[in-house]
Parts: C-alpha cells; structure tokens; sequence
C-alpha cells in the first residue's frame, strides 16, 4: 500500500506526580509547548490534532476530548480523541500516523493527558464501571480483581513464582532513578516488594503501578515535512492494534493473543520477521509486573512462559541484550494512564536517537516497540520505530 | 534532546494541602442514576437464576455453549440458535485473595476476604467461566481446577440477579 513516511520529530513530557496543581488543560499545554520547542515548531506549523485520555469518570467531566482541547492546541484545527482504556497511548499516535500516513496532513501533534487525582480520594472506584452492570458490578468487583486473576493464572500455567516476577518491579523502578519525570523511582530488593501489603493475593502493593496525573505529546511529520525540521528522525515502520471481545472470563487468561495480533499486524507492515532478533529495545505496557512478563510474550519477544527466564539472566535489564522498559515503566515512571504509553513511545524515541542520557542503552539500537494495552484486558496496541 | 536537561511541567502537590486548606478546591459528588435494560438474553440468564437455574446460548456453527448467554456469537457473528441448561457446578479456573474493596478502601480488620474467581461451568463448552466469589473454604485451601458447586439464595429471596447465587462452595467428598 502507498503510505506517507511518517516521522517522528519531536517530543515532550510533564513530570508524572500523584497529583499535580494544573489541570488537565495545562498539563496538556505544557508537554504539547516542549515538543513543539523540541524541534522548533509552533502550533501554526501543526496540521491535526491527535488526543488521547482515558475515562471521563477520573476527571468527572463528560467530553474530556473536547475539554482537553484547547490545551492540546486542537482548536479550529481537524481534531480527534482517542480512547481504548490503557491502550490509549500507544493508539493516540497511531491515529496520529493515519493522518499523516493517509496523505491527509503533513503535520500531526499526538498529544496524551491525564489528571486521575479529580477522582477523590481515590480514582479506582471508577474502574467499578468497566465491569459488566448486571453480571459483574453486582459482586462489588475492584480493578484489581482482573489482575489478580489473571496474574493468577498465568503463574500457574507456566509454575512461575511471585518472587520472580517482583524482579520486574525491582528492575523498572531503578531504572526510574535515571528519569526525570518519575514518580516512584526506587532501589528495593524482591523481599520488598514480597513484604509490602498484599491487596488482592498474588497482587501486593509494589507489584502495581500507582495512579498519577501527567501528560506527554510528539510532533509526527511526513518524509518531505521532516527533512525541514530534524535531520533525526525516528520513523514510525509499523503500527497494530487489536481488540478481544469483552467476555474476558471465557479467555484464555495465561495469554493475550490480542496483543499477538496487534504485534503481528505491525511487524508485517515493519517487515519485521524475527521479532526475537529484530527488536532490540521494548517498552512493553507494564501496570502491573507481571504484565511485563505476559506482553513480552504476546508480541513474540519471548516463547510462552519464557520471559521469565530472560528476567532472571538479566537479559531484560537496560545493559542486557534484550532492555525492556529502559525507562523505568507505569512502575517507575508512574501511570497516569493514556500519558503512559506514550511516555514509552517517547523513551524509544530518545533511545534510538542516542539521547536517552543517563538511561541510554549500549549498542546503539535501530529498531525498538513501543506497546500498550486495556480495557477489559482486551485491547493490544503497537507501534515499531526505526532510526 | 535529552529530558534531564529541560524543565519539566507539573507540580506535585500533597493531598494534606487541600485537608489543611492551603490549596482550593471544588468538591461535588454527583448523584447519576440509571435503569439497565437486560436484553433478551441476559433478561432469561436472570429470570432462570431466580428459579435457581443457569441457562446458557448455543451457537449451532461453532457448537459453543455460552455462558453468560448471548443473541449473537461474537466469534461467528451470527445469532445464536438455542437455549441450553447447564449445570450449576463447575470448576475454578482462577482466583484472589482480596483485601481491598471496590473502591480502594481496606476490608475491616478481622472482616473475611473477598474471594474473587473465575468458575467454569459444568455443561458449558471449555473454558466458559464467569466472574463470581467462593465461600465456606479457608481461603489457603483454594486451588486451581477444584471442584465447586453453587450455593444459592433461599427462593423467596431471590430477586433475580447474579447475587441470587451467593458464591460458589466447594463440592464435598
């Protein structure tokens, strides 16, 4: 198919804080101003708007996209929010690219806020409403629950333990003591997070992302667009997202075979065939440690119920062969949702450009992914970036 | 450009600013009601329940029986062909040991743990669970694949509703 190039030429964060003074708008404003500056752009070199937040229950507001427009310098502009749960941050810049890769525009800023903190004292009671109304919510279920199980049962079909999959959490958040945005970065060993409260058993406290307030963005632009910008673009090679049906608890829990699809859809378009070999650098979605674990599989970077053992030979650390969430992840960076994945998107961005600092990886990677995933555990979304 | 050397937006704020009144804000608790209307196929899967039956939907091209019952199987994207009883015993499939409530808030102390699972039922195709909660077992005596049966609410209670089944117990002997 004939497809624009699409790059990406810019790129801004806010710091991830449980809850931040701004507003959503300002949030939005303030990564969406530094990617612009990232790369000398104004807003009236922009095209389309892309948005993506997740639940309007968190802000209390009904139409956040349109709320959250003027911040996102969306106004009388082609503009348009995203919204798959979880997977919100990986998918607001594919839409980005189908603007641009489309022929459409030349220009797309992707922007992702989110201010969780409006949901007071604590925003997980509105995950309740994700639930099926009349055969679920009735059990009084929190969003925990689907992790629980689910971790549940993806240890017990491969006999993975607790204590191996907290190595996750103890490698995500030290890598977020090199990111300046991160919310909980920490240096804790497997017995702190085997000894932290347990909230729903095999899920304790330090297995889980925190709820957070921040907002990332990007500026893609076409081939001919960007040549007048950067002369370090990174390019969007594939794209992929897929959705499973809503009736989670006749799935196969131990694997998300609609993040395969996802995956598969963007390798093929990347004319990527080893995915193992091919991808050198990941940022798979990680709200909880052992999602890690469970999407590294899903997008073939590991046999089922092999990631395990990448882990545990350091393969996954940030000087490993194979760094997973170099950044630190929802675990360390924090996870404000829809902002998160494109938080990873961005941590790709920096890695293949050489600027990822303090967190860069050795070897000078080419080609890394960058994923995200939600709703009822059934959405998977992929983006695969090359320099 | 690398990040450590930008300033970054947002400020943190603790929540004992708003508690102590140094930082404002709105407080409102909005009051939204609503009336779910069942369908056809979740309106049966309910009225079965209240006579203390599970009823599932069969799909006569891939041959599952479903569980919760649909009009439409989403898999061969056809309606669904036949009601079908099945049992109201089935196995764990997956489960949790929860000490949180919806809401985040902390079950009281000594208060028993919710005990979320995933239950295959007996009749349906494999695999078919639903959501539901085990009782009458010692939470560190639950274990995948073990056998269980529902314990229902006495008739005159029934309401039906998914809670007119009160849990799952195991199957003695």
């Amino acid at each position: 198919m004939a497809y624009q190039k699409v790059a990406i030429v810019g790129a801004g964060i806010t710091k991830f804080v449980r809850r931040a003074q701004e507003t959503g708008k300002e949030l939005a404003f303030q990564a969406s101003k530094m990617a612009l500056d990232s790369c000398g752009m104004t807003i009236d070199d922009i095209e389309s708007v892309s948005l993506g937040t997740a639940p309007d229950a968190f802000d209390g507001v009904h139409m956040k996209g349109e709320y959250l427009s003027d911040g996102s310098g969306g106004w009388r502009k082609p503009y348009m929010r995203q919204f798959v749960g979880g997977g919100t941050g990986v998918f607001a810049p594919i839409h980005g690219w189908l603007h641009v890769a489309s022929g459409m525009f030349d220009t797309c800023l992707v922007v992702c806020s989110e201010k969780m903190s409006s949901c007071y004292p604590h925003p997980q009671g509105a995950f309740k409403t994700i639930f099926d109304h009349t055969t679920e919510q009735a059990l009084d279920p929190t969003l925990i629950w689907i992790f629980a199980l689910e971790m549940n049962r993806f240890m017990s079909t491969y006999g993975i333990t607790k204590e191996e999959i907290a190595q996750v959490s103890v490698k995500n958040k030290k890598n977020a003591m090199d990111h300046p945005a991160a919310q909980l970065p920490m240096e804790i060993t497997v017995d702190d997070v085997m000894n932290s409260e347990t909230l729903a058993w095999p899920v304790n406290r330090l297995d889980i992302s925190p709820a957070s307030d921040g907002a990332a963005a990007i500026v893609l632009a076409s081939e001919h667009a960007s040549k007048r910008i950067t002369d370090k673009p990174v390019w969007i090679d594939g794209v992929g997202w897929n959705l499973d049906t809503a009736y989670w608890a006749t799935r196969d829990l131990s694997y998300p075979r609609y993040v395969e699809k996802a995956a598969r859809m963007a390798y093929d378009m990347a004319g990527v065939v080893e995915p193992k070999r091919e991808i050198e650098i990941a940022e798979p979605y990680d709200p909880f440690d052992y999602k890690e674990l469970h999407h590294m599989e899903g997008l073939q970077l590991a046999d089922r119920g092999k990631a395990v053992e990448m882990l545990l030979d350091g393969v996954t650390q940030r000087d490993g062969d194979r760094p997973m969430c170099p950044s630190g992840g929802a675990l360390g960076v924090g996870n404000p949702i829809a902002a998160t994945g494109l938080m990873k998107v961005i941590e790709i961005f920096l890695q293949l450009r050489g600027e990822a600092g303090k967190r860069q990886v050795p070897g000078s990677p080419r080609c890394g992914l960058a994923q995200a995933w939600g709703d009822l555990m059934q959405v998977g979304t992929v983006v695969v970036l090359r320099r | 450009m690398e990040l450590d050397k930008k300033e970054l937006g947002a400020t943190h704020y603790k929540e004992s600013a708003l508690k102590e009144g140094k930082l404002l804000s709105l407080a409102k608790q909005p009051k939204l009601q609503y009336a779910w209307d069942n369908g056809p196929a979740i309106g049966r899967y309910l009225e079965e329940l209240k006579e203390g039956r599970i009823i599932a939907r069969k799909c006569n091209k891939c041959r599952r029986i479903m569980i919760p019952p649909r009009m439409f199987c989403e898999l061969c994207w056809r309606p669904t062909d036949e009601w079908v009883y099945v049992k109201d015993t089935g196995k764990v499939n997956t489960f949790s040991i929860c000490y949180v409530n919806w809401d985040a808030s902390r079950i009281k102390k000594g208060d028993k743990p919710h005990l979320p699972a995933v239950i295959e039922i007996d009749g349906a195709s494999e695999g078919m669970g639903i959501l539901h909660v085990l009782g009458e077992v010692e939470p560190e005596k639950i274990k995948i694949g073990m056998k269980v049966k529902a314990a229902w609410k006495k008739p005159e209670e029934r309401e039906g509703a998914i809670t007119d089944i009160l849990y799952f117990k195991p199957v003695r002997g």
